[in-house]
């Protein structure tokens, strides 16, 4: 692995690998002193075309843990906002000898851009690109649905470590159009051999779903009741991709949206005891989820955070440690 | 780690015609016995001694010493005495090497602060696999002392470290190969084999 793009990337050992790495990584930080040593020397940039705060703080969190230098490049208030191109840029972060670049951009498909057009040799990590992919928030979702329902199957490792996620079923629910979290779970899900069904509006629904390898609903009720769903995982409604107001022109008010889409606590009544209620954050309490279900003890959402550093330091560690000239396993 | 065979590249030399057996089950069966009084008797007793021993064959072993220890003196827990320690984030060597897995750290409940950590490796050779577990301890805890145990001094250090506790001293040239092998890890009967490096050349 060079570069983390994409899901769709990832072969079942890859992903198997990030999770474990990441397992032993999350074991560090309940250590009194969390820093290791491991990328020192390194730098990190974190190259953010498009506001974040917690994926930006989580990926900074863990390049410090690894004891890597970061540099914050955000487009506001940088070169950018003065109109230079992504290559300039990168010939910069290139003169600068960055070793890893992360990045989110407005546009699909601009780390893939990066990665490969030569302006760089560092590696490259995807923290989301447009409404493509966002391929740690899918690991770090893998890792704790992993860490909930497979540790706790009992059998093997308390927190899965080595398991995948066979069987176990997937609601992914809302704004699947606009959702690059949607696009990188369906795809690492299925790697990782469980079953997802999407549930959104029609007009949420992207173009060539059918292609995917999930199933589709538009009923949530239908779903959560008959379907019986391990991991319901709710998405953020992405107002500020959508134009004409609040829903724009894709659903006629929030009120309905909740009413049909919001996950709130009689919808939680009609799941299996064991499930757990999951959220990318940001959260829009009241329109896709209610108070109760994001405070309800099934929710995930604060874990997923710390879980995202973990993951984060397990991508940064397996694609940075190495010596990738000479690829192998030697140990 | 084995220090003995990080050499990149190299393909398992365990059948060619120029592996020896230097030591067998029954010898590796007494150095540990040997080792086990050493270090009750440096410690003057089990209190407080926790035996951490760096993946893979040097958690084996200390699983062997632990229940050696309990033998000799039952005072000694052999769960609340026995820890494994990967040092992998900790290795000076990361980016010369393809990407090493990261491999399970797993301490005694009552953690190393203030105890006697003995840390148990397979074969010394550089020494750099104890200068990172050495800075791994130091990220873990203050132990009151650390001493270390091996089953095989092969030389040619690079660092000032020494064994405090050895199994077995043997004369290598840095060229050979030393391999310890373990009924638990390898299947086969417990051994060490000694094998010149591929090309034949001495």
């Amino acid at each position: 692995m060079k570069h983390l793009l994409s899901t769709t990337d990832l072969s079942k050992d890859d992903a198997l690998l990030l999770l474990d790495t990441a397992a032993q990584m999350a074991a560090t930080q309940s250590r009194e002193i969390k820093k290791l040593p491991t990328l020192r020397g390194r730098t990190v940039v974190n190259l953010f075309f498009e506001d974040s705060t917690r994926t930006r703080i989580s990926f900074e969190t863990a390049a410090k843990r690894l004891s890597a230098d970061v540099i914050n490049f955000s487009a506001k208030g940088s070169s950018v906002s003065k109109g230079e191109s992504l290559k300039d840029t990168a010939l910069t972060l290139h003169a600068m000898g960055a070793d890893a670049v992360v990045v989110r951009h407005w546009a699909s498909g601009a780390p893939y851009q990066l990665a490969h057009a030569g302006w760089l040799d560092a590696a490259v990590l995807n923290a989301g690109d447009g409404t493509h992919q966002h391929p740690t928030q899918a690991l770090l979702d893998a890792f704790t649905i992993r860490r909930h329902l497979v540790g706790r199957r009992g059998g093997g490792d308390p927190d899965g470590v080595g398991a995948d996620l066979a069987g176990l079923r997937v609601a992914i629910v809302g704004d699947v159009l606009h959702s690059r979290v949607a696009r990188s779970n369906v795809a690492l899900l299925r790697t990782l051999g469980a079953d997802v069904t999407l549930v959104s509006p029609p007009t949420l629904v992207p173009v060539g779903v059918e292609t995917w390898p999930c199933r589709t609903s538009y009923d949530l009720d239908a779903t959560l009741a008959d379907w019986q769903p391990d991991a319901v995982m709710m998405l953020r409604v992405q107002r500020e991709r959508m134009s004409g107001g609040t829903g724009g022109a894709f659903f006629p008010s929030p009120l309905e949206y909740t009413r049909y889409y919001g996950l709130d606590a009689r919808r939680l009544g009609l799941l299996p005891d064991h499930t757990i209620v999951m959220h990318p954050g940001p959260m829009n309490r009241g329109l896709e989820i209610s108070a109760e279900a994001a405070d309800s003890d099934r929710a995930v959402i604060v874990e997923q955070v710390a879980n995202g550093v973990a993951v984060r330091m397990a991508a940064l560690y397996l694609l940075l440690a190495g010596d990738h000239s000479a690829e192998g396993n030697d140990l | 780690m084995n220090p003995g065979t990080g050499m990149p590249g190299h393909p398992d030399a365990l059948t060619g015609p120029d592996t020896r057996t230097v030591l067998g089950a029954g010898d590796v069966a007494r150095a540990l016995t040997r080792i086990a009084h050493e270090i009750v008797e440096r410690a003057k007793g089990v209190d407080d001694v926790v035996l951490l021993g760096i993946p893979t064959r040097g958690v084996t072993l200390a699983t062997r010493l632990a229940e050696r220890l309990a033998a000799i003196d039952p005072a000694f827990d052999p769960v609340q005495g026995l820890g494994e320690l990967d040092v992998t984030m900790y290795r000076d060597d990361l980016r010369r090497q393809p990407t090493r897995a990261v491999g399970v750290t797993r301490l005694p409940g009552a953690g190393i602060e203030g105890k006697t950590v003995v840390l148990v490796d397979d074969v010394l050779f550089s020494g750099r696999t104890i200068r990172a577990a050495l800075d791994a301890i130091g990220d873990l805890g203050r132990p009151r002392a650390v001493r270390l145990a091996c089953l095989v001094d092969r030389g040619h250090r690079e660092l000032p470290i020494r064994p405090d506790f050895v199994g077995k001293n043997l004369p290598t040239a840095v060229s050979e190969r030393v391999r310890v092998l373990l009924s638990e890890i390898d299947g086969a009967e417990d051994a060490v084999v000694i094998s010149a490096p591929a090309g034949g050349e001495r």
